[in-house]
């Protein structure tokens, strides 16, 4: 068991995922998995397709609820919160960049503002300001009236982004963020990100750009068929053997001349089948 | 409640005023707060066309119960209003006002309160179900109404007649949504009942609608003696012409009593626009909020079915045209889809009665005429929904 409040003398803040179960029929989706992200920090949650990525953001958005487990944000409980409240607290930017006929760029991002308000009341002032804070943080405030379906995927992307900051979580999921983005595009997102949690905001993101993971994340978590089999600083767990035991890759790790940050050198295909995968022990921590 | 400090509660000014600058941009913006051009614009929008859709009806209302083989003019619908209201001497002949207070009266009121509930149902049904197709005649939620309808009616247990539509509305959407699901398989990853694709969803509807259709038809032309093809016809397509002050009481406090709740889960509703997942994540209770948003549209579309028949296309055509107007936020589209809906169906159920008098044509010949071309538009131009 990993006891939050006993971890290294630290307080209890951050998330805390602890021995999530999930299965959907009879496929094994999570398998006993334990993550955390330190409050403040950018986590990023890399593994293969299929890995189980997107799955474990939602159960930790309590959007699926696992069998077994917890995911705990400071020393909340997720799965138990009512949901308005955890919506209040946590907020998920989905991958897929849906259409939505006849909202325009400002509308999508109030719904952000859902689980703040009542059943009657329309937005005040304030919920005003923070939608338009979302949008200037995403840079949308020139596109605030144009229609959504008129915006192209990447530019969706970022409304999901000011959409879930307009729920003033502390907690931020992100599900491949980048997707759709060009490069400047990505690192501005990222980037934008980093500051977020420099303000305090805690954010876990599923990303498939391990260098740009490692240049951004404080923290990265690997996952592999439902399990975690690394995590830590990124220098550490972005390792040549990892990255061919897990992606089936062969890649050389270098630092980046600039910054010193992993950069990763891709070399071709690994010869040889992934191998079975080491199963990260409950109590190994970055 | 604790919130991570945005950028300006930074420790030190210094700080703050740093960051401020190296912050990350999209785009360069002025240091100015951000401000919405126009927050209040729809807001206005939206209550000026209230404002005129409520006078609209009103005087359609007055208009339509003076149009006719009677030669009555609006003045003459006031009076006898006034004087059933006990604020005016009765000035008409007892012939006359029985034209205007026990005909035509209840029949434009009942044309108003169900075109006003379809509307409302389709709106709904719409957000909820992520499909713009949807509608209670399409789904074949109003045939199942009907069968129910039927079935009080010729076993002769009249008073159970709207929530007998109601059973019958409730088990054609669930057959429906059912067989939409299992054509669409399992579903892929997170997929739920938000994921059934539109056109299998009017597929599964036209199927269920098929059969309940059937089924209104053989009942009738077992039981019925006279003039069953007549009777046949009403109930598929739908008619105001039996409307009495019994069927406003029953279509209009449907949809007061129903329409209101509906009006309350605006903001629901909207959580519903990117789907499931995202509704989820904005603390919407999904499958609950979704089941009884359904269950209240069979309610509604089962009170009205039992006074009119399935008039189909009411549901898909006002929602979507009063989104062109005022966009998809639906403390806007209900409540004005609900307005449009009343007057479109007040006018052509006028139609339905006056093209070819003395004959009457069953209102939703005229209403299928209007949507059909509706319903080719949306398919065109939602060719990217599978």
């Amino acid at each position: 068991m990993t006891e939050p409040r006993s971890v290294d003398g630290r307080s209890a803040d951050g998330l805390w995922v602890d021995r999530v179960h999930f299965t959907r029929g009879n496929r094994l989706i999570i398998d006993d998995l334990d993550c955390t992200v330190p409050a403040g920090a950018v986590g990023a949650l890399l593994g293969p397709n299929g890995a189980g990525k997107s799955t474990l953001l939602h159960l930790i958005a309590g959007i699926e609820r696992a069998d077994a487990g917890a995911a705990r944000f400071g020393e909340r409980d997720l799965a138990t919160m009512r949901r308005r409240e955890r919506a209040r607290l946590v907020a998920l930017a989905e991958q897929e960049v849906a259409d939505a006929p006849g909202l325009t760029v400002a509308e999508v991002v109030a719904l952000g503002r859902t689980p703040h308000l009542g059943a009657f009341a329309g937005p005040s002032e304030r919920d005003r300001a923070i939608v338009a804070r979302g949008l200037e943080d995403a840079g949308l405030l020139d596109l605030a009236d144009r229609d959504y379906g008129s915006l192209s995927g990447g530019e969706r992307q970022r409304v999901n982004l000011a959409r879930a900051l307009a729920q003033e979580p502390e907690l931020l999921l992100l599900d491949e963020p980048t997707n759709h983005l060009d490069i400047r595009a990505q690192l501005t997102m990222l980037g934008l990100v980093r500051e977020l949690a420099r303000g305090g905001l805690t954010v876990l993101a599923a990303l498939h750009d391990l260098s740009l993971a490692a240049a951004h994340a404080d923290h990265v978590v690997v996952l592999a068929e439902g399990r975690v089999v690394a995590a830590g600083d990124p220098h550490a767990v972005l390792t040549p053997e990892l990255i061919r035991d897990v992606w089936g890759v062969e890649a050389s790790v270098i630092g980046h001349p600039a910054t010193g940050r992993p950069l990763i050198a891709y070399a071709g295909i690994a010869d040889s089948p992934v191998a079975s995968l080491p199963v990260m022990g409950p109590r190994v921590q970055a | 409640m604790t919130h991570p400090p945005r950028v300006e509660e930074r420790p030190t000014k210094e700080d703050a005023s740093r960051n401020r600058r190296e912050r990350p941009r999209f785009r360069d913006g002025a240091g100015a707060p951000p401000q919405l051009a126009h927050p209040a614009r729809r807001g206005l929008r939206t209550g000026a066309w209230a404002v005129g859709l409520v006078a609209l009806l009103g005087a359609s209302v007055i208009v339509a119960v003076a149009i006719g083989p009677a030669g009555l003019a609006p003045a003459d619908v006031f009076a006898s209003i006034a004087a059933h209201l006990g604020i005016g001497e009765p000035t008409l002949s007892p012939l006359r006002d029985g034209i205007v207070w026990e005909l035509r009266m209840p029949r434009v009121l009942t044309a108003a309160a169900v075109g006003a509930g379809l509307a409302l149902c389709g709106a709904v049904m719409q957000a909820l179900t992520r499909n713009p197709l949807a509608d209670p005649y399409l789904l074949g939620l109003s045939s199942g109404a009907s069968v129910g309808a039927v079935i009080v009616i010729v076993l002769g247990v009249g008073l159970l007649l709207p929530f007998a539509a109601f059973v019958g509305a409730l088990v054609a959407l669930a057959a429906t949504l059912a067989l939409a699901a299992g054509a669409g398989g399992a579903g892929g990853r997170g997929g739920t009942g938000g994921s059934l694709t539109p056109t299998r969803t009017v597929l599964a509807g036209l199927a269920v609608a098929s059969v309940f259709g059937a089924v209104t038809s053989l009942i009738i032309f077992w039981s019925a003696t006279g003039d069953s093809y007549r009777e046949i016809l009403n109930w598929l397509l739908g008619s105001l012409s039996g409307a009495d002050w019994t069927s406003v009481a029953i279509a209009g406090g449907a949809v007061i009593v129903i329409g209101m709740p509906l009006l309350t889960s605006a903001k629901t509703l909207d959580a519903f626009a990117f789907g499931d997942t995202a509704a989820a994540a904005l603390g919407v209770h999904v499958g609950r909020s979704r089941a009884l948003l359904l269950t209240a549209t069979a309610l509604l579309t089962g009170a009205l079915v039992a006074v009119s028949g399935s008039i189909g296309f009411v549901g898909l055509i006002l929602p979507h045209g009063v989104r062109l107007i005022v966009g998809s936020r639906h403390r806007a589209l209900l409540p004005l889809s609900a307005l449009a809906g009343a007057i479109f169906l007040v006018w052509v159920d006028t139609g339905a009665r006056t093209l070819f008098d003395p004959r009457e044509l069953p209102v939703g010949i005229l209403t299928a005429l209007i949507g059909g071309p509706v319903f080719a538009l949306l398919l065109l131009r939602n060719r990217g929904l599978r």
